[in-house]
């Protein structure tokens, strides 16, 4: 797009409240953009820990460092938790979202920003509830709730009489609100605060992907607030929604947890879509390639996901017509997604590529995700599945596209926009370095889990015979290595804050096109107090 | 810079998206719930998730084809009863209307009400097992000592034979479990244990 006008900012009018009522109550996006990324770090540095604790005792055979399987579980399941709805929806939606989405649309700030302010307290509530949950009885005799993240009954109610399971739903209530409320000022802002002169049809994508996701929130969440609802009455005061002893009946739970559950993994894919497509069309100083098919291809994601949910209960006793139908649409979303993994090497091919730090993530993210969509091809089938269910394979899918396609779009949307939202510059070394050993540390953690999945090992267990030593060796050594680069990150981050070096308007040259970038780095305080208007050139559309 | 529009009104707008979209999150909520009983109907219905159907009288003709039903009977904790089945199985033939009985003694020495559930496995069958005649529809109360006999009568659709999801099967189960009930709602029995917080 080519900009007519730009900002008029007026130095003048640089109006920055005290410290306490900047931070917390905060309704400027950028600032609370940045509490979410600081909350997504800080939530995220706690699940890690889970994490190692997790890898350290499947190092090896035995019980070396939990006295308790159970514990173990609450583990699995506080990792589980806090990674998907306290650090990559707080990060990609929250964080990012917040900063960029009124940045990109050339809004002055988002629609509601007190509302914005309660989403982000919200999610800080809800984690605190899930953090207390860590320490209250669940299962008789054990602290915490060990129900895994899909907290299914008869496990979570007659399961974990205790009170860890309640601090859990409270958390998922809580955080669940959040997103549900940032997701309308998302809608709210993307329809009605654009440019003039921004059409849809010329928004950057990752406004076009936060628009999606934020319809999944709003679609989707209501359904586990009412299911999560309804466990808590039936543990705490006498309804059997779930229990058969009253006529209910515990599948209807995995039925509404997964109408749910699959919407909620494109919720957190989406904005990372929407992210690695500026930065592979920044780095090779194109457009994107095909930005209609796109922009539309998320739309399918997010329309189609909610018609696959059954594909993560093919063991349930689903009809053959049933499984049938599941297989079929599951597979039909892997026509968008390859339209998109195609436009982004189709972007690349013939570019004038630079692999900066935040390419480097970004070019990683499309090879490692590709790896995560064929597993999930294979799990599709019904009859396959019976096999891999609930196994180490079905672990190692979902942390491809997660922990490896997520998870590295939030470190590549740092690198390519810190110094946009900082004025500071990473060294581009260390964000390089920070790439390889969490390529290489991921990869050696989760690949080898494709084998252990493949040779009979279950999902969330403690212990394990000693056939699956090896490899599950192997995976622990990985995720050294990924801590590994959490450090350089972080020694990455310092350096940045210690160099007297700031960054330019502009630091990534001619490719970079979206509004943002005509802003001084960091960005005033107010932007946009003149509007910028549009002007239409099909030709540069991106 | 182009002249600008008379644009509606921003706020009024952003009000609209608001409301629109906070009645698209209640009625989501609203669908969550209104699917329990839809669900409930569905199975019901269908047979789904292993759900008897309820029927009257055998439709067609019995068939020569046969195939083996186990009865299985559980008492859940709480519940001092003791209930068995007269016979552990029976050789049916299919759309041939069949009754077995079932008996239950309270060990109890006061009044216990109770209410079972039950269940087809495989789930798949419950779209062909009919149930003409069952004790579980109602709770039955029995007073010390007491012992009762129970009918099940019920037939097998000898569609179960043509149809391809259940072509291979030759036996079922249906299951029953007796849960401690008071007004159609489970509850802790009178005669638990203190310390027992839950029927199941």
């Amino acid at each position: 797009m080519a900009v007519a006008t730009t900002h008029g900012h007026d130095e003048a009018h640089e109006h920055v409240p005290p410290f306490f009522q900047r931070w917390f109550n905060s309704t400027n996006h950028k600032d609370i953009g940045t509490l979410y990324l600081l909350f997504a770090f800080s939530a995220g540095i706690v699940g890690a820990f889970l994490s190692f604790g997790i890898r350290m005792e499947m190092e090896a055979p035995g019980l070396q460092y939990f006295s308790n399987p159970q514990t173990y579980n609450v583990f699995v399941t506080g990792h589980g938790l806090i990674m998907v709805f306290f650090m990559v929806m707080p990060a990609l939606i929250g964080g990012f979202g917040n900063w960029f989405v009124p940045l990109m649309i050339g809004a002055p700030d988002m629609a509601f920003p007190r509302m914005n302010n309660i989403s982000f307290w919200l999610t800080v509530a809800g984690f605190f509830s899930l953090v207390c949950s860590l320490f209250v009885e669940g299962a008789p005799g054990a602290v915490g709730a060990g129900t895994g993240w899909t907290v299914y009954p008869p496990l979570s109610t007659a399961g974990h009489p205790g009170p860890a399971v309640d601090f859990a739903i409270f958390a998922l209530h809580l955080s669940g609100a959040g997103s549900i409320l940032g997701a309308i000022n998302f809608i709210t802002t993307i329809l009605n605060m654009r440019a003039p002169g921004m059409t849809l049809h010329k928004m950057p994508l990752f406004a076009w992907s936060m628009l999606v996701t934020a319809f999944l929130l709003l679609l989707s969440l209501p359904v586990l607030a009412g299911a999560i609802t309804m466990l808590l009455t039936d543990r705490n005061f006498g309804t059997t929604f779930f229990d058969p002893a009253g006529g209910g009946d515990p599948i209807l739970y995995q039925h509404l947890f997964w109408f749910f559950g699959h919407p909620e993994v494109y919720i957190m894919i989406l904005p990372a879509f929407g992210i690695v497509s500026h930065i592979i069309a920044t780095f090779s100083k194109k457009p994107v390639f095909g930005y209609l098919a796109m922009a539309y291809a998320m739309v399918a994601i997010g329309v189609v996901g909610f018609v696959v949910w059954a594909h993560h209960m093919y063991t349930v006793g689903l009809s053959l017509q049933t499984q049938s139908y599941f297989v079929f649409a599951t597979m039909v979303i892997a026509v968008p997604t390859g339209v998109k993994i195609f436009s982004w090497i189709a972007t690349m091919w013939g570019g004038s590529i630079r692999f900066t730090a935040a390419m480097h993530w970004a070019v990683g993210f499309v090879f490692l995700f590709t790896v995560g969509g064929v597993t999930g091809v294979i799990l599709a089938n019904a009859a396959v599945d019976r096999y891999l269910h609930d196994t180490y394979y079905v672990v190692a899918h979902f942390h491809y596209v997660l922990s490896l396609g997520a998870v590295f779009i939030i470190f590549a949307g740092v690198y390519y926009w810190f110094p946009k939202m900082t004025g500071r510059i990473i060294p581009e070394w260390a964000g390089k370095l920070h790439f390889w050993l969490a390529f290489i540390g991921a990869n050696v953690l989760f690949f080898p889990m494709h084998f252990l999945g493949l040779a009979g090992m279950p999902r969330r267990y403690a212990d394990y015979p000693e056939a699956f030593a090896g490899w599950h060796w192997v995976a622990t050594m990985g995720g050294h290595i990924f801590a590994l680069g959490m450090v350089v990150f972080v020694i990455g981050i310092v350096l940045a804050f210690r160099s007297k070096e700031r960054a330019a308007d502009n630091p990534w040259g001619e490719g970079a096109t979206t509004l943002e970038w005509t802003l001084s780095s960091p960005p005033p305080f107010h932007q946009y107090e003149t509007l910028p208007v549009i002007v239409d050139e099909p030709s540069h559309a991106h | 810079m182009p002249a600008q529009a008379p644009r509606p009104n921003p706020a009024r707008q952003a009000r609209t998206t608001l409301l629109a979209c906070l009645g698209l999150v209640a009625f989501m909520v609203g669908l969550s719930f209104a699917f329990v009983p839809l669900y409930n109907l569905f199975c019901k219905a269908t047979g789904y998730d292993g759900t008897p159907l309820v029927g009257s009288a055998p439709t067609g003709p019995a068939s020569d084809a046969r195939m083996t039903v186990h009865f299985d009977t559980n008492v859940q904790a709480g519940l001092p009863w003791r209930f068995v089945a007269e016979t552990p199985r029976v050789e049916a033939r299919l759309g041939e209307t069949q009754t077995v009985f079932f008996r239950v003694t309270n060990t109890a020495t006061v009044p216990t009400t109770g209410i079972a559930a039950f269940n087809v496995q495989p789930a798949l069958m419950g779209g062909f097992f009919v149930k003409i005649q069952c004790f579980c529809f109602n709770e039955q109360t029995l007073q010390p000592g007491e012992t009762m006999d129970f009918p099940v009568v019920f037939y097998i659709e000898p569609a179960a034979r043509t149809d391809p999801n259940t072509a291979a099967y030759s036996e079922m189960t249906l299951s029953y479990s007796y849960f401690a009930s008071k007004n159609g709602q489970p509850t802790a029995a009178l005669a638990t244990p203190a310390g027992t917080t839950r029927a199941n």
